[in-house]
């Protein structure tokens, strides 16, 4: 059984999360589009920001710790096929650039009142519902 | 300066500080649970609840629907604390209806079929050293340039 404790670390996980995204406005379509026709670049500082540190707690907790400190192992993320990892970042890519929301801001947006961002939210559920049961 | 200027017209700093803190919630995540905790596997996972359909039905969906919804909850919390305490005010998209919801519908159907978005393959698969996930990230942030630029141009 897990505790309390885990729960509300990944509570608090996700809120950071939910923080950053709204500091960096990338809960905002506007800035996400105006990076991607080049008009301003700071998409790319917050991407690599987040990436650097998670690249070092990544590399270096298996190495450090035995085990995670509230569960029993660390995971890894799951090993696709190359040819329909690239499809599906093709696919994605392209909804990305039509509407400017990935999806972990159409979830945070929500709790910053971005309330249209809910039409890309049930847009994305249904577009997961289409893959799973037809293209899985 | 000038070259700052022209890149990032509104600044550097909200930029590195959002990627910081986005960076030490998925950081923190990994080392209290050991969870990889990119966004888009709750789009496939909620639909545990629902459908009785077997690729939903998988340990992968079931079993992680629980705190996948929690971390999208947190998602959630963490925007609106920005709200009560920034001062900025409330933003509302003016990015119209049909391509929120026709970019979303190819967006969460791309970013299942590739089996990450911008956290899962951007953050987490690049954070990894995951090849597939390094590929992943060119092709999609290509993709969306030429899309986004197109558009434009289209007016």
């Amino acid at each position: 059984m897990k505790t309390a404790i885990y729960w509300l670390a990944i509570l608090g996980s996700g809120t950071l999360f939910g923080l950053g995204l709204s500091i960096s406005s990338m809960i905002q379509p506007e800035v996400v589009l105006s990076f991607l026709r080049f008009e301003d670049f700071g998409l790319l500082l917050v991407l690599g920001g987040a990436t650097g540190l998670t690249m070092i707690f990544y590399q270096m907790a298996p190495h450090i710790l035995k085990t995670p400190l509230l569960a029993e192992q660390f995971g890894q993320k799951p090993l696709e096929t190359m040819k329909r990892t690239l499809l599906g970042a093709l696919i994605f890519g392209i909804g990305w650039g039509i509407c400017g929301v990935c999806p972990g801001p159409a979830i945070a947006g929500l709790g910053a009142g971005n309330w249209p961002l809910l039409i890309a939210l049930f847009s994305m559920l249904a577009g997961a519902y289409v893959q799973g049961r037809w293209w899985s | 300066m000038e070259l700052i200027d022209t890149l990032f017209p509104l600044g550097l700093a909200h930029y590195i500080t959002g990627g910081l803190l986005i960076g030490l919630g998925v950081s923190l995540l990994f080392v209290l649970t050991g969870l990889v905790g990119g966004m888009s596997s709750v789009y496939s996972a909620v639909w545990s609840f629902f459908s009785k359909a077997s690729f939903f039905q998988q340990e992968k969906h079931f079993k992680t629907r629980q705190w996948r919804l929690v971390y999208a909850a947190g998602l959630i919390l963490g925007a609106f604390i920005w709200l009560s305490f920034s001062g900025s005010g409330m933003v509302v998209t003016s990015v119209s209806w049909e391509r929120l919801a026709l970019g979303g519908f190819i967006a969460g159907f791309g970013a299942r079929l590739g089996n990450g978005c911008t956290s899962g393959h951007g953050i987490c698969g690049v954070a990894s050293l995951s090849l597939p996930s390094v590929l992943a990230v060119l092709v999609f942030l290509s993709a969306a340039i030429i899309t986004a630029q197109l558009i434009a141009s289209l007016g």
